[in-house]
């Protein structure tokens, strides 16, 4: 059968180029991003060339339409999303690139999910910001390379030169007689035609785009979601389904001592109890262990949890407790640590400053809790294991679940649902391979494990927790002349090195190290951390606990001088230049090439001014009223915001209004840069408000939204307004899933000041403002 | 066995009465519109009608239910209110993930029938239970408001 003329045959060889396989390596230059590739780490040898964007994750890029593109006979065109939608877009944003290239009209478009298969489709590992910067080219290419074999057929039929002829709008004409074919017709033919090589492709204008940059394209799923028929990790149902709620130690690092099943196995429709095997640190993406009982519903699988008697051995995490946690960060973070950036000399430009200041802040562990808790179903049969969840790295999926069966990855197949929310919790597929290990255990039954909010917010890859200590040497007029910085949090690294207790080079590039500051003298310190829990990535991850402390600071020097707080930050940011992220001694940069994306700090300043003049920065403010500001660049995209608090007389804050100012090249779906940017404010606002994770006795003290508090609608900001700045196309792009979030907890706490004198160091605020 | 009546359909239900309806609708009915987020009612996402009330049915018993009408979000295409307040969802591009959508729905919804001009504080109170993680909130807020035929009113 001809690929492209019906549904999509696997199994065709595509041609990928640019493949390289990268394990993690670390504060190596060339890292790209959050490379995960089984068989992590490897040490970099000298001979690496650098590998930056798509070209430096695993798998690279795929561009072959016949793996993306196919065309029914009714002239409905299959697009192929190979990223995982978790709300950012991605599933409508796809597939409208490579439509608009194919002159597909989008009301015959259906988008079609990729299981995990990296080699057909290229990386799908969808975090990091990545999806529409990696693969906005190879998708144009993917649609420009179809329309070309649809005019080649339609030229073949016609018996005219192919440059008489154009695509247009789901049919091929021929200019000279207006003949025309539509795509359904000239399927079968096009399939057979030849796949252009790729410098032969002719890419649109971008005046010549019908859906990229409108922002007019409604969601592909929308009417899926609001009538109740979207399917997510949770909702899958196989024939004979078993359901399974898993017990996992209550401690990191702890195991089952003893347990016993005979209250549960009496419960209604539990079926089995099932010990699942945990595994020594460290964790990387492998279940906690535990113990799991299985049912025929949910429900008795979550009675019979209840009912279960477990002895666990807590291991040596059982006295990880947060306050002392703390004082353990700060007496790191007040003694000199590794130095990772030094220039000119902090100590001779202290000694000679006018006034030295410095602050101390802390962010707590986070939590990610997605609304659907993770869920994952597998079954087995004949040697071959699907699974069917929500994750944002379905190849990964693949590969430990098989690896954990004692399979081969070709007999694996990961179905990759909607997320019901990632934000880099679903980038680690450890339920999945929980519901294999359990399918197994019930002879290849299907068997669904649900999470549930407990088991959410207990279990966790937490955002790590952070004390950022921050000196500076300002001259007469309060301008910093030397600057100092101790970061101490435990690395996400120990969920892949045991060992591993300072930040990666990617951890430091997000917004320590590369300070883009017009300051003579920096040095940037990393003392060690050790990490007592699982430590995962949190939308915008390091970048949290920097921009707080960065912008906060800031601000407090802006005070301090008496400064206008939005003036003193672009004096901080100097002039608009350009500065190799090499200089700023980053050697990450997103896993971006530092040739294609300096840190501009003309782009930085330009969103600054943005969100200052759109908030009408300098207005003379009510009374209980104040503007904060922050800016931050992050995934290579520049972020301002300004909000505006009022703080009432007896400390209850609320927000009238935000404004952001984002900077990320061309939009290429503005309504979903827009979205990402509200949905990344309230997230910001809840980080910086209301939400903390805290252990105590080694285990997490929260367990549901009545002691995690994230925010609801009352206490969001009442107006988001988002100022895109206009992108050319030429520009690389930059990400936006993330980016929005680091500005908004200083941007916040800088207006608080503003309003009340009071300066937060310490998130999240919740009763520190209460008279 | 529990007699209940589901997007006007009659049901017996052969589960133990204790059983939060949530379960029996997605486990039982395989009607998964219906979310489970927290199971203790603090998230909204399971959010259905009851005799007409927005309920959490994570936390609803079976043995509440008995004999009574149940309407979950797979019905509101054919409710005239929940069909407005799904077209203004869907015209606004509201969800992100939308995993939370379908509980906000029910909620606003329910709002609407007993209060068809919420004014800002009535729509903070009546969505106060139904978190979104996404943080659609904004377009949520805009989404009531033209269901409800008022552009951008405020309080």
């Amino acid at each position: 059968m001809s690929p492209l003329a019906g549904p999509m045959v696997p199994g065709r060889p595509v041609t990928i180029a640019n493949v390289s396989r990268r394990g993690f390596l670390r504060g190596v230059s060339g890292l790209a991003g959050l490379v995960l590739a089984v068989g992590y780490p490897r040490p970099a040898r000298a001979d690496d060339p650098p590998k930056y964007g798509a070209d430096g994750m695993p798998n690279g890029w795929v561009d072959d339409p016949i793996a993306f593109v196919s065309v029914a006979d009714d002239g409905t065109v299959s697009i192929v999303c190979h990223r995982s939608e978790m709300g950012q877009g991605v599933r409508t944003g796809m597939p409208m690139i490579v439509a608009d290239e194919l002159e597909a009209d989008w009301k015959r478009v259906r988008v079609v999910q990729a299981p995990g298969d990296e080699k057909r489709y290229g990386n799908q590992d969808t975090d990091g910001s990545r999806s529409t910067r990696h693969f906005f080219d190879p998708m144009r290419r993917c649609g420009a390379a179809a329309r070309a074999m649809l005019e080649a057929a339609a030229a073949a039929r016609w018996k005219v030169p192919v440059a008489e002829v154009e695509a247009k709008n789901h049919e091929v004409v021929h200019r000279p007689t207006g003949r025309r074919l539509g795509y359904g017709a000239l399927a079968k033919a096009a399939a057979a035609q030849p796949v252009p090589a790729r410098e032969t492709l002719r890419l649109k204008h971008p005046s010549q785009f019908r859906y990229i940059g409108k922002g007019q394209i409604k969601l592909v799923d929308g009417p899926d979601i609001a009538t109740g028929k979207a399917k997510y990790g949770i909702d899958t149902r196989l024939p004979d389904m078993l359901y399974a709620v898993v017990a996992r130690p209550p401690v990191y690092g702890g195991t089952v001592a003893s347990y016993d099943d005979t209250e549960a196995l009496k419960v209604p429709g539990v079926v089995r109890v099932v010990a699942i095997d945990g595994s020594p640190a460290p964790p990387e993406f492998k279940p906690l262990g535990g113990v799991a009982v299985i049912g025929r519903s949910t429900w008795a699988a979550m009675q019979g949890r209840k009912a279960l008697q477990i002895g666990w051995d807590d291991g040596p995490n059982s006295g990880y407790d947060s306050a002392a946690f703390k004082a353990t960060l700060e007496e790191a973070a007040r003694k000199p640590g590794p130095v990772v950036r030094n220039d000119g000399n902090v100590e001779t430009a202290m000694a000679g400053a006018a006034r030295r200041l410095s602050a101390e802040y802390y962010i707590p562990h986070l939590a990610h809790a997605t609304m659907e808790p993770p869920a994952a179903v597998a079954r087995i049969a004949n040697g071959k294991c699907e699974v069917w969840g929500c994750f944002q790295s379905p190849q990964a999926a693949r590969d430990l679940v098989a690896k954990r069966l004692g399979l081969s990855p070709a007999d694996v197949t990961v179905h990759v649902t909607l997320l019901g929310g990632g934000f880099g919790r679903k980038s680690k597929c450890d339920y999945g391979i929980e519901a294999a290990v359990l399918s197994q255990a019930m002879d290849g039954k299907p068997v669904k494990v649900t999470w549930t909010r407990e088991d959410d917010l207990h279990h966790t890859y937490f955002h790590t927790v952070s004390v950022e200590h921050l000196e500076a040497g300002v001259d007469a007029r309060g301008k910093p002349v030397a600057w100092l910085h101790r970061s101490v949090a435990p690395t996400l690294m120990s969920t892949f090195d045991a060992a591993a207790d300072q930040e990666a080079a990617l951890e430091l590039g997000m917004g320590v190290i590369n300070v883009p500051f017009a300051i003579p003298n920096v040095r940037i310190e990393n003392p060690e951390a050790t990490a007592h829990t699982r430590i995962g990535w949190f939308r915008s991850v390091s970048n949290i606990p920097h921009a707080f402390a960065v912008q906060s600071f800031v601000g407090e020097l802006a005070a301090a001088a008496g400064r206008d707080p939005k003036e003193f930050l672009l004096e901080v940011i100097g002039p608009a230049r350009w500065i190799s992220p090499g200089t700023l001694k980053d050697s990450w940069n997103h896993g971006e090439d530092p040739e294609r994306y300096p840190v501009d700090t003309g782009r930085l300043r330009r969103v600054v001014e943005t969100a200052a003049r759109e908030a009408r920065w300098g207005r003379a403010m009510p009374k209980g009223r104040g503007l904060g500001i922050a800016a931050h660049y992050s995934f290579v995209t520049y972020v301002a915001t300004v909000v505006e608090v009022a703080v009432d007389d007896k400390g209850a804050l609320t927000i009238p209004r935000v404004d952001i100012a984002v900077d990320c090249g061309a939009s290429i779906n503005p309504d979903r840069v827009r979205a990402q940017m509200e949905g990344a404010c309230v997230m910001g606002v809840g980080i910086a408000t209301s939400s903390e994770m805290s252990f105590k006795d080694g285990r997490a003290e929260q367990g549901n939204f009545n002691t995690y508090e994230v925010t609801r609608i009352a206490a969001a900001p009442r107006e988001i307004r988002v100022h895109i700045l206009p992108g050319d196309f030429d520009l690389p792009l930059g990400g936006v899933g993330e980016p929005g979030v680091p500005p908004i907890p200083p941007a916040l706490c800088n207006a608080i000041f503003a309003v009340t004198g009071k300066r937060i160091r310490r998130l999240p605020i919740r009763d520190q403002l209460k008279a | 066995m529990t007699p209940v009546t589901i997007n006007g359909r009659r049901h017996d239900i052969d589960l133990p009465a204790d059983t939060p309806l949530l379960w029996a609708l997605r486990d039982e009915l395989g009607l998964t519109g219906t979310k489970f987020g927290c199971g203790m009612a603090l998230c909204g996402a399971c959010t259905v009608h009851l005799d007409g009330q927005a309920v959490r049915s994570c936390m609803t018993p079976l043995s509440a239910v008995a004999n009574k009408k149940v309407t979950t979000i797979e019905a509101m295409g054919a409710d005239p209110v929940g069909k407005v307040v799904q077209t203004a969802w869907i015209e606004i591009n509201v969800p992100q993930c939308g995993y939370c959508q379908t509980g906000q729905i029910m909620s606003a919804t329910a709002l609407l029938k007993r209060n068809p001009k919420p004014t800002d504080a009535d729509i903070d109170r009546a969505m106060a239970g139904n978190i979104c993680r996404c943080g659609t909130y904004s377009r949520i807020r805009t989404a009531i408001k033209q269901a409800a035929g008022l552009q951008g009113a405020k309080s």
